[in-house]
């Protein structure tokens, strides 16, 4: 059993982030000396994103950021901070409060060869930009035959964790999986924090980045220049009894779960899809039928949330014949998220509810 | 500013140009009536002179983004007729290989970025390419033809701001033809002219006679003079008219026969015809060979359109043609390794 990355901190109701302000110091990023990928050397997730975007800008002229209060301010989480000292106000967008137009001249910059890297403050805020991501940014390519590109990053704060309540909160990925023409790419660590921003940058269609506000102060190693491809799994922890398949903050949760657990005995493999478009569906659909027993954890509310997708390719596979138990779904409550500690934390699965989960479905079943 | 009526060749094109754009959406309201195109349709027919003249005020490189009802943009801004006529016949060889139609039909390489099936939905995108026309320093000016409807929604007000607050290369042209569909301007707006919402962004807007070429070929050159020169976006509205219903299901119930025939009357085309014919620039003839040309031009690219394969109707051909596969840019509009100043 091994443990491929290891998370120093770990994101929780109990330490969110103090909202809207710089997580990380300016000067710890970003640098570029380029070169290769030297071990020991620990990012926080938004300094594993703003090295990124800075190394970006640095290689590529196209590259540009634009958003709200990216520049001076940092951008609410403070992503962005340093940047605009570094790379000017051409580069570093400061953009009025027009979710539409964000996004849309993110969509206009893109079929003109630019490579807009543009900031969602929220990624609640996808709502008032939907016309743009979905009619425009998804469809262009296939719609126009193929004539057109649609290099667009939008990069967006997901999830609960800090107190935002209903409108700030959300864990909204299924909606993008559902609409063909967009990648939507979930990081659950800094070093893929790092490496799948740098392969949205490069990718010639349009990719949704769901940050994790809860991970943008967990450190963790990080590689120089770092490129982790779209559509590939990590196998975060291989066991024998049975597979947790989680995304974003919950893989962290996740591996503390196995960890306790293999303290009674339990053996836990974890899987983190890392991106949902492309999905990779024979790493989940391989390591599931290894224990014969599924557990999915998501932070999304469970209604046609993305752990439906990820239970019905394992129903219509031949994976299904492997199972030895039903498989479980562990996800957050069919409510809007709840503002108090207590309500917010009790709406999302947390370390002892997958403990709880796992040791029920280990118990079950044939053996 | 030139006049566009005593320039015997520019005269000859612009006559052409609106002739095509009549001719080709003519064949295709046939089309449709007869059973041999499918899917849905929007003509902008009486439209002509608003988009001949303002992409008579373009560079060839210059952008456009389009509307539903953009048939006499693509015509306008250099198309070739085969592959439009060919996308809504739904073949391989069509602008969008079969799988875009009327309502989407672009161009890259006439400058050409797309129509839109959403109202308002090319607005911020022209606003985008206008960025990206700034940050390499291309000189190109991005034009975004909507129509009066878009003007009510948000990505109008939001796109609109952005240029001004970035003093962007662009120019918003809105065709107001009196009605979103059934709804008629007069109700749905509480101004008298759209052009006035300019100033509610800081840069000038205009209301013009959008049947007339040369008034039409004025405002907008002003405009896009203006916005190369990087002195901001401005705000054209062009006052048309369309003839047919906003698509094929429409009925005509919010409008009467003797409005529709008023405006008929002020046909663009025939219009400017008169107005060539006085200029002395043509002759009679020849202002009757360039009706002839276009109704020849649009009667061979359904002939040739016709007899092309359709879009192959393979599954995997679909499924592979969701993403794109490799970085290879967007050919025709921007070159690699452009200089983005710091």
């Amino acid at each position: 059993m091994t443990t491929t990355t290891p998370t120093t901190s770990q994101g929780d109701v109990e330490n969110p982030t103090d909202g809207p302000g710089p997580a990380g110091s300016p000067q710890a990023a970003p640098t570029t000396d380029g070169g290769a990928a030297d071990g020991g050397r620990e990012l926080t997730y938004a300094e594993a994103v703003r090295e990124t975007l800075a190394d970006l800008m640095d290689h590529d002229e196209r590259v540009f950021l634009m958003g709200e209060d990216i520049g001076v301010y940092g951008g609410a989480f403070g992503v962005t901070t340093g940047l605009l000292e570094r790379f000017g106000r051409e580069r570093v967008r400061d953009t009025p409060i027009s979710e539409i137009a964000i996004v849309g001249a993110g969509v206009g910059a893109a079929l003109c060869g630019l490579r807009p890297v543009v900031e969602l403050q929220f990624s609640d805020f996808v709502t008032c930009a939907m016309d743009q991501i979905v009619n425009q940014a998804a469809k262009i390519h296939f719609m126009l035959g193929g004539a057109a590109q649609v290099t667009l990053v939008i990069r967006a704060p997901a999830g609960s964790g800090t107190g935002a309540a209903a409108q700030h909160s959300q864990s909204l990925e299924a909606w993008f999986a559902h609409v063909p023409g967009i990648k939507v790419v979930m990081p659950a660590t800094p070093a893929d924090a790092a490496g799948l921003l740098r392969a949205a940058v490069d990718d010639p269609n349009p990719v949704l980045v769901l940050e994790h506000k809860l991970l943008y102060k967990q450190k963790g190693e990080v590689p120089r220049n770092h490129h982790v491809p779209l559509g590939k799994a990590e196998v975060r922890r291989r066991g024998k009894d049975l597979t947790i398949v989680a995304t974003s903050v919950m893989v962290g949760k996740s591996l503390t779960a196995a960890e306790e657990l293999a303290g009674e005995g339990i053996d836990v493999t974890v899987i983190d899809p890392r991106t949902i478009t492309p999905l990779d569906e024979d790493t989940i659909l391989t390591e599931v039928a290894a224990t014969g027993k599924a557990l999915l954890v998501q932070e999304a509310p469970r209604t046609a949330g993305f752990a439906a997708e990820i239970a019905a390719r394992i129903a219509e596979s031949d994976t299904f014949h492997t199972l030895k138990a039903p498989l479980v779904r562990l996800c957050g409550l069919d409510v809007p998220m709840a503002y108090g500690p207590e309500l917010e934390k009790a709406s999302v699965p947390q370390i002892p509810d997958i403990v709880a989960a796992a040791r029920q479905l280990a118990k079950s079943g044939t053996a | 500013m030139r006049d566009l009526a005593k320039e015997p060749e520019v005269a000859r094109r612009a006559l052409e140009t609106m002739w095509t754009a009549r001719r080709f959406e003519e064949a295709v309201d046939q089309l449709f009536a007869r059973g041999l195109m499918h899917g849905t349709m929007h003509l902008s027919i009486g439209q002509e002179a608003s988009a001949t003249g303002t992409c008579l005020a373009l560079q060839p490189d210059d952008l456009i983004t389009s509307t539903h009802r953009g048939h006499s943009h693509c015509v306008a801004k250099g198309a070739d007729l085969t592959r439009m006529m060919a996308e809504l016949l739904a073949k391989d060889s069509g602008y969008c290989r079969g799988r875009g139609g009327s309502m989407h039909i672009a161009d890259i390489a006439t400058g050409n970025l797309g129509a839109n099936g959403i109202v308002g939905g090319g607005i911020p995108i022209a606003v985008g390419a206008a960025l990206a026309q700034k940050l390499t320093g291309s000189g190109k000016v991005v034009l975004s033809f909507f129509g009066d409807g878009a003007a009510n929604e948000g990505a109008f007000h939001e796109a609109a701001n952005l240029a001004a607050v970035w003093d962007l290369p662009v120019v918003f042209v809105c065709e107001n033809n009196h009605y979103g569909m059934s709804m008629a301007a007069d109700e749905a707006f509480a101004i008298e002219n759209i052009s006035a919402r300019a100033g509610a962004y800081g840069f000038p807007g205009v209301t013009v006679d959008g049947n007339d070429l040369q008034a039409v070929y004025e405002m907008v050159t002003t405009a896009v003079e203006r916005a190369r020169a990087g002195r901001g976006p401005t705000l054209v509205e062009n006052v048309t008219y369309r003839w047919k219903g906003h698509s094929k299901s429409d009925k005509n119930l919010y409008r009467t026969r003797e409005e529709i025939a008023a405006w008929q009357e002020r046909d663009p085309i025939t219009r400017f015809e008169d107005v060539v014919r006085k200029a002395g620039s043509l002759t009679d003839p020849e202002i009757t060979a360039a009706r002839k040309a276009a109704t020849e031009a649009v009667r061979d690219a359904i002939r040739t359109a016709n007899a092309a394969p359709g879009a192959p109707a393979d599954r995997d051909l679909l499924l592979d043609a969701v993403y794109a596969a490799a970085t290879t840019g967007n050919d025709g509009v921007a070159k690699k390794g452009v200089e983005v100043p710091a």
